[in-house]
């Protein structure tokens, strides 16, 4: 399932969070929206998925129009989100919180629950079925968000941050799940600000800052573009880089 | 026990009850008992599985208690026909409340202090209009028939609101068994997880109230029919509004018999209160009052909590 964002902005107050973003998520493809803290990656996400009503621009989803459309009726069209801040229900157990995903296809408590089962698995929580949600770590919380989504059956996956607060272990262990998502035919999109593991996974990749742009391409390329590295380490940063690389000693 | 065993049980030996025990003291006890336990369960859908916590009931239960009442007096209307309009009207009425709440996103405190106006605004309706009796309020005519929902007896009106009260468990124990309740728990725990996996949060917390304001609504018929008398601060004080909140929240919120347990943990201590010490009246309200703070501090899930996660 394809995604295409045109002029996307919005502010608040006097802060343009997201202007004029364009962008198209192919399918069946893995990219990543990349940007330093606060660059407008998360507002992006609420824009494209329901929770926020962009000031201009549109979205398609599958060619199709969805701006301003209810995040529960995009998700019901085959786009799923997870959130950044990781939220579970977290009176109910793991099975459960899968099961509310679930239950978007699946009228019938008992198939919910026992599907719930099988997508535990898929995401390595198989073990945690029947734990509360509030007991889980961070990483295992991580894994039921992903869950969740993946539950109601996406064709388009937005994954906020699912990498963020991990440790490089839990990292290397979240990375071939998912990439067998995207083996399995489901089109991901990823926020990340952890750009070592996107550049692993992404084979597209946007960057953002200060709301707008800056660059997109291969990971490779958009490392090496002077105004993304300038954004994550500041203001003439690229500039002391290549002289430093000059400098004969540290090539 | 699976629940439902367990509510066929305790319904079976509710309904002996007449059978073994003469006392008229004993009977009422019970009547008020389960009578407590349903308008608690109604607000229990609400505020214990739907995470609304409302502050004024009484709108539902005053509807339920003033749709009988003027429909039978003032329209002749049967009161088995009476009953059905009765529901309908307290599900209307938790659907209007909703729809103007719930579109404007109000929650928690917010939500609650809505809910309250609501109810002194039809306690203020009730008490002006002639059609509700005004300040005097309405009283039913005395028939002592079944087909007129009253009984010549206690055991008529123990086996009615037996009726009602399974009923309103049998909808807990749905809730905790069906997409609907899992949809309504993900929204309490969560509105924007909920929304992100497909759930309409509007829909789903607009039939809540619906369904709370009718079960609140039949309690509120009940009172009519039993007590024969209604009036504006008895249906829409805030008195009925604690009575339900503080038995469901005493037992055990989003739990299938809290409520129930919570009903009778507050009768039994307001009886037991009344008998060690007639010269207070109104200590039962102070013991009460005590008896939430300590809940909410050291049983925040209620005395169902006690007995694990599936009571």
């Amino acid at each position: 399932m394809s995604l295409e964002a045109r002029g996307l902005s919005i502010s608040f107050g006097g802060l343009k969070a997201v202007q004029q973003v364009s962008l198209t998520v192919r399918e069946g493809s893995l990219s990543a929206l990349i940007g330093p803290n606060g660059a407008g990656k998360s507002t992006f996400f609420g824009l494209v998925s329901g929770f926020l009503k962009p000031d201009a621009g549109s979205v398609h989803l599958h060619g199709r129009e969805i701006t301003g459309m209810a995040p529960h009726a995009i998700c019901r069209l085959g786009m799923t989100r997870t959130f950044q801040i990781v939220q579970p229900f977290a009176a109910q157990t793991v099975r459960e919180n899968i099961a509310v995903g679930a239950h978007l296809r699946e009228p019938r408590r008992a198939r919910a629950l026992e599907r719930a089962e099988a997508v535990a698995r898929r995401v390595g929580l198989g073990a945690q079925l029947e734990q509360p949600a509030a007991s889980l770590t961070i990483a295992g919380r991580k894994r039921l968000e992903l869950a969740r989504a993946l539950a109601t059956e996406p064709k388009l996956l937005l994954l906020d941050e699912v990498l963020a607060g991990l440790n490089p272990q839990e990292v290397a262990e979240m990375i071939p799940v998912i990439r067998a998502l995207r083996a399995s035919g489901i089109t991901v999109f990823m926020i990340e600000h952890v750009m070592q593991a996107v550049m692993n996974l992404a084979e597209q990749v946007w960057v953002i800052a200060h709301g707008a742009l800056i660059a997109a391409g291969s990971p490779g390329e958009v490392t090496r573009d002077a105004k993304v590295v300038e954004a994550y380490l500041g203001h003439g940063a690229a500039a002391r880089l290549q002289q430093l690389a000059a400098e004969p000693g540290h090539a | 026990m699976r629940p439902l065993a367990l509510i066929a049980g305790l319904a079976g030996a509710v309904a002996l009850l007449p059978a073994v025990v003469e006392s008229g003291f004993v009977l009422n006890m019970a009547i008020m008992t389960l009578y407590t336990a349903l308008i608690a369960q109604a607000w229990n859908i609400l505020g214990g599985f739907g995470g609304q916590f409302s502050f004024g009931h009484a709108v539902f239960f005053g509807t339920g208690a003033y749709a009988m009442a003027v429909l039978q007096v003032k329209l002749g209307l049967n009161a088995w026909l009476a009953l059905p309009v009765a529901l309908t009207l307290g599900a209307a009425v938790g659907a209007m409340i909703g729809a103007l709440t719930f579109r404007y996103g109000l929650r928690g405190s917010y939500f609650a202090l809505v809910t309250l106006a609501f109810a002194e605004v039809f306690r203020i309706l009730a008490n002006t209009f002639q059609f509700t009796g005004a300040g005097v309020g309405i009283q039913i005519p005395l028939r002592e028939s079944a087909a007129d929902l009253q009984f010549a007896g206690k055991p008529g009106f123990l086996f009615a609101i037996l009726a009602l009260t399974v009923a309103s468990l049998v909808i807990a124990w749905w809730l905790k068994h069906s997409r609907y309740g899992a949809w309504l728990q993900a929204v309490r725990d969560n509105e924007d997880s909920a929304a992100a996996l497909g759930v309409d949060v509007f829909r789903v917390k607009l039939a809540a109230i619906a369904l709370s304001g009718a079960l609140m609504s039949a309690g509120g018929a009940f009172y009519l029919q039993y007590f024969r008398y209604v009036d504006p601060h008895i249906a829409y004080g805030p008195a009925i509004s604690v009575e339900a909140l503080l038995a469901a929240i005493v037992g055990g919120m989003g739990t299938i018999f809290g409520p129930l347990l919570g009903a009778l943990v507050l009768h039994g201590l307001g009886e037991a209160t009344r008998s060690l010490m007639q010269n207070a009246p109104g200590i039962n309200l102070v013991i009460y009052g005590v008896l939430l703070v300590l809940i909410v501090m050291f049983l925040p899930r209620g005395i169902a909590g006690l007995f694990g996660r599936k009571a």
